[in-house]
């Protein structure tokens, strides 16, 4: 098992709004999701999960609703709400900003090497 | 989803959680059983997992934001459900509370009605009070006086940032429809009412046309007189009343409570109606102003521009206007010296709210004491610190609040009654109620007050050594807190020591005022205003004839010795003070010494009882015409000529152009009241013939006249027949404001005896809410010594050493307490010299007689509790360890 870092701060929220981008998804899902497409690299922590969930929804970038899952049991779904949609693309564009010139900066120190 | 949904179906949503949390352990677990765990071990993994269900839970509830008031809910219902497992305790710290509060607040909704509140009128904020002020009399209290009518009239033209309303204060008799009486005439600019943006009752204001000389006669009554005389009969309107044996057209009706200044007349009349001398002289001021800043101005414009009018005014009239000027001012209730004695009070009062807290701090101190075994264990079982201060916090507001709902409902109920136990007039006293402010300051006092009495148990919530606080008893606790509540005796102890210092100071002072000797013998005497005919007013001869008519029938009055005029009344309200020189020279305004004038007939002296002390008093031979006289008091015989003898020396008093000759000496007469006079700034008297006032000033001087009488018989008893027998030949001759020389000098101590009373009623409860705390300190802190005094008693200690070893413990505190408060009462004493006439600090007597009082009061209160310790029973006290 290789060594898992944990998530750099504030980016749990991120990560859940593009996970339920995708559609209608319950918690147990999105925790599984989030394993899967990480590939086991960074640990989310069950734990922080829904109470994150829950902030979002109080903040109105969440909306929950219950319904039936495949199996026929029933769960709370939770799906993006247009001010969610808004705070994704705004907070995607900023990560995007700050790994590029994080990695600009790394980047830099073995070219000047050169 | 908002807060309060969120606040609201606590519930549903904690259904939902549970159930959310459900789903996922069960989804986890199958999936793993689906792996091939066993179920035991896979639904194991999925909690680890999660890492713990009911923390998670925890966290996703703080994210719902309304944690804070879940927790003041729990704590709320906690503190009630507390409170009332010990019923008693509830009941002694509500009770104490509520009065401390209850006190308070009854002064505060004088203080606001009076003070705080805005004034009735429209807008009150941008009325302006504009008076002159004359640089050379610099009398202390006396710099502004009101306007002369033409310098209002020139004001009103000229300003451009102000509109002026003016009126004059007379008095007139009403006589027609009903019996003549006297009234009190407001003659008042035909804009007054509009100025102060009041409208009328019924009926219209003046018209601008009515506000001219000759105008047509229009009359506004008051409300209560209107009332009184006409039974409130819209019909009176356009009908014809007679005011000073002239017709006058009633045009309109005040609103009822509506005052100007202050004053509220039974009449209004237009101002430049009045076509006296004095109207038309600058000289004299006796119109007041307030002005209403017009839309835009500021209240340094109008300075500005009052300040020009006044500047041009005094270079065009030198001889009246020289070195007057006009100041504008917000316009500000006319309350006097009411302002002080009600702070004083609040303070007073708010030294027994302090008490009161100190108690219930020390009953709650007492209570935390015992339960730290049960804070120490919620503090075990995760409870914060924080959480814990505030779970006693709230416990303390609760007390507060419910002591301050019943502090409302106390002043409800005593602030009327409050208000007509003040002596004399309360100024706006129609206009103290409860109001939001009240409520506001209420809330306020009280929850204060729970912080105050909260802190100290709150603070002592556990924070270190848990277990040993978990493993001890409660009996090793107290020791801790026996500071703390020696602390809180020596509080009560010292703020008791004020009040009572404070009451015996005041008592002392009324003691020795009430010896006083004011100069004149009070008994059997009867003082009364009075209007002569209205139709004699117009001709000299006819009020100096009228005038010694009325002497003469009262004279006839059975029952009465001797009978004087007087205008200006010892000890009642109301001087003429005049500037007066002893050479020929007429000296600058502002360095003539000022004496009290008074206008009195022969009789004077024998009546009011003043010792002659050389020459002779007034007699029938000064007439006008005669040499103009005047009789003198030792304080002015010493102040205008030294050593001189001053029978035969001339003074110059502004009567005419003549001297007058000083013909007698008399002794001094406490004409301010017993208590102010010895600290009055004018003191010197002189008296004059009424029979000499230049005719230009007697119809004037005729409207201030009252007469007195001497009796040989209960002075009350010859009111109704002396009036009847004073009416006149056309039945409109009125006696009005009729008193004993008797009330005027228990009057003039009112104050001091009304301070005194409520002082005396504070300290009296300061007393015994300190000996109520004392004595639960004391009680409590013994019987947390008892398995102490059981191992003294079983080595041999005695029940005299555990009494005297109990005792000796309280009297450290209270001697501590008295150390402090001695040195706060000379504090208050100072403040109490300078708000109270006659009162002089530096006097020992206070505290010789009421330390002893509360000392030996609080050894009381100990002695139960040490007799309590002295009887231990030490085989019981020491197998209770």
């Amino acid at each position: 098992m290789t060594a898992k870092s944990d998530l750099p701060q504030g980016t749990l929220d991120l990560l859940i709004l593009k996970v339920v981008a995708l559609g209608p998804v319950h918690g147990y899902a999105i925790a599984q999701r989030l394993q899967q497409v990480s590939r086991d690299v960074v640990q989310v922590p069950q734990g922080s999960l829904y109470p994150a969930l829950h902030r979002l929804e109080n903040r109105g970038l969440l909306a929950a609703d219950w319904n039936e899952t495949e199996t026929g049991r029933e769960a709370k779904f939770y799906s993006l709400t247009r001010k969610g949609r808004a705070q994704l693309e705004t907070e995607a564009a900023s990560w995007a900003r700050l790994t590029q010139a994080v990695g600009l900066i790394l980047g830099m120190s073995e070219g000047g090497a050169k | 989803m908002s807060w309060w949904y969120r606040l609201w179906h606590r519930s549903k949503l904690e259904e939902q959680l549970e159930r959310e949390m459900r789903f996922h352990l069960e989804e986890h677990a199958s999936d793993l059983i689906a792996r091939g765990y066993e179920p035991e071990e896979a639904r194991r993994k999925a909690r680890l997992a999660l890492g713990g269900p009911e923390q998670v839970k925890e966290e996703c509830r703080d994210a719902r934001g309304t944690r804070w008031v879940e927790d003041l809910w729990q704590d709320l219902r906690y503190a009630v459900r507390t409170l009332r497992q010990k019923p008693g305790f509830a009941a002694g710290a509500l009770a104490t509370l509520a009065l401390g509060i209850g006190a308070t607040t009854i002064m505060f909704t004088v203080i606001n009605g009076v003070l705080l509140r805005p004034l009735p009128y429209a807008d009150p904020g941008r009325l302006v009070a504009v008076s002159g002020r004359a640089d050379a009399l610099s009398v202390a209290g006396f710099e502004l006086q009101r306007l002369a009518y033409y310098d209002f009239l020139d004001c009103q033209r000229e300003s451009r940032s102000l509109e002026l309303g003016g009126w004059v204060f007379t008095t007139g008799t009403l006589s027609e429809p009903g019996e003549a009486e006297h009234v009190v005439e407001f003659q008042a600019s035909s804009n007054l009412f509009s100025v102060l943006g009041v409208p009328l009752f019924r009926g219209r204001a003046f018209l601008p046309e009515e506000d001219r000389a000759g105008g047509a006669p229009v009359v506004i009554l008051d409300y209560d007189l209107w009332q009184r005389r006409f039974g409130g009969n819209d019909a009176v309107l356009g009908t014809a009343v007679v005011l000073n044996e002239k017709r006058y057209t009633v045009v309109g009706i005040m609103p009822a409570d509506f005052k100007v200044d202050g004053d509220e007349p039974d009449v209004y009349t237009p101002i430049a109606q009045n076509t006296l001398g004095y109207m038309q002289n600058r000289g004299i001021h006796p119109v007041g102003v307030i002005a209403r800043l017009r839309p835009s101005a500021t209240l340094g414009q109008a300075r500005a521009e009052m300040a020009t009018i006044g500047f041009r005014l005094a270079q065009q009239y030198p001889d009246t206007n020289k070195n007057r000027n006009f100041v504008a001012d917000v316009l500000r209730p006319p309350v006097g010296e009411v302002r002080s004695t009600l702070w004083l009070l609040l303070g007073a009062v708010t030294l027994v709210l302090l008490i009161a807290c100190v108690n219930v701090a020390s009953l709650l101190l007492a209570r935390a004491v015992s339960r730290e075994r049960e804070l120490a264990m919620r503090v075990a079982l995760g409870a914060g610190r924080g959480r814990l201060v505030r779970q006693c916090l709230t416990e303390s507001a609760v007390l507060g609040l419910g002591g301050g709902v019943l502090g409302v409902l106390l002043a409800a109920l005593g602030i009327r009654p409050f208000v007509a136990l003040w002596p004399g007039v309360l100024p706006r006293a129609e206009e103290v109620g409860l109001d939001w402010r009240v409520l506001l300051f209420a809330i306020g006092v009280s929850l204060l007050s729970g912080f105050l009495f909260g802190l100290a148990p709150a603070l002592r919530a556990p924070s270190r050594n848990l277990e040993q606080t978990l493993r001890a008893g409660a009996r090793s606790l107290a020791g801790g807190s026996r500071r703390l509540h020696g602390e809180f005796v020596i509080c009560e102890i010292a703020l008791a020591v004020v009040l009572l210092v404070a009451a015996g100071m005041l008592g002392r002072t009324l003691l020795r005022q009430s010896a006083l000797d004011p100069g004149v013998d009070i008994h059997n005497v009867l003082v009364t205003r009075m209007g002569i005919s209205p139709g004699a007013l117009s001709h000299p001869e006819q009020i100096r004839a009228a005038w010694q008519e009325v002497l003469e029938r009262a004279r006839r009055v059975p029952g009465v010795q001797a009978v004087t005029m007087v205008d200006t009344v010892p000890m009642r309200n109301g001087t003429n003070q005049i500037g007066y020189w002893t050479t020929p020279v007429e000296p600058q305004e502002s360095k003539k010494p000022a004496v009290l004038a008074a206008s009195v007939s022969p009789e004077y002296l024998k009546v009011m009882g003043i010792r002659l002390l050389s020459g002779r008093f007034i007699d029938e031979h000064d007439r006008m015409g005669n040499q103009s006289v005047a009789v003198i008091d030792d304080v002015m015989a010493q102040q205008a000529f030294g050593g001189q003898a001053p029978l035969g020396k001339q003074l110059w008093i502004g009567m005419g152009s003549d001297p007058v000759t000083v013909v007698g000496v008399v002794s001094h007469v406490r004409q301010w009241g017993l208590a102010a006079d010895d600290q009055a700034q004018v003191r010197a008297q002189l008296y004059y013939p009424f029979t000499q006032v230049p005719n230009g000033m007697l119809r004037r001087w005729s409207e201030l006249m009252s007469i007195a009488v001497r009796t040989g018989v209960e002075p009350r008893s010859v009111v109704a027949s002396l009036r009847r027998e004073l009416r006149g030949a056309a039945n409109d001759q009125v006696l009005y404001e009729s008193r004993t020389m008797e009330e005027l000098a228990s009057d003039s101590l009112a104050r001091q005896r009304f301070l005194m009373l409520l002082f005396g009623v504070f300290a009296g409860l300061a007393l015994l809410l300190a000996c109520i705390g004392i004595y639960g300190v004391m009680a409590y802190l013994t019987s947390q010594r008892v398995p102490e005094i059981g191992v003294r008693m079983a080595l041999g200690a005695g029940a005299r050493d555990v009494m005297w070893l109990v005792l000796r413990g309280s009297l450290g505190m209270i001697s501590v307490g008295v150390a402090v408060g001695v040195v706060a009462a000379l504090a208050a004493e100072r403040v109490l010299a300078r708000l109270v006439e006659g009162m002089q600090p530096g006097g020992v007597s206070a505290f010789a007689v009421m330390i002893p009082v509360l000392v030996t009061a609080a050894l009381i209160a100990s002695f139960v509790p040490a007799r309590r310790a002295s009887r231990v029973d030490p085989v019981k006290a020491l197998r209770q360890e």
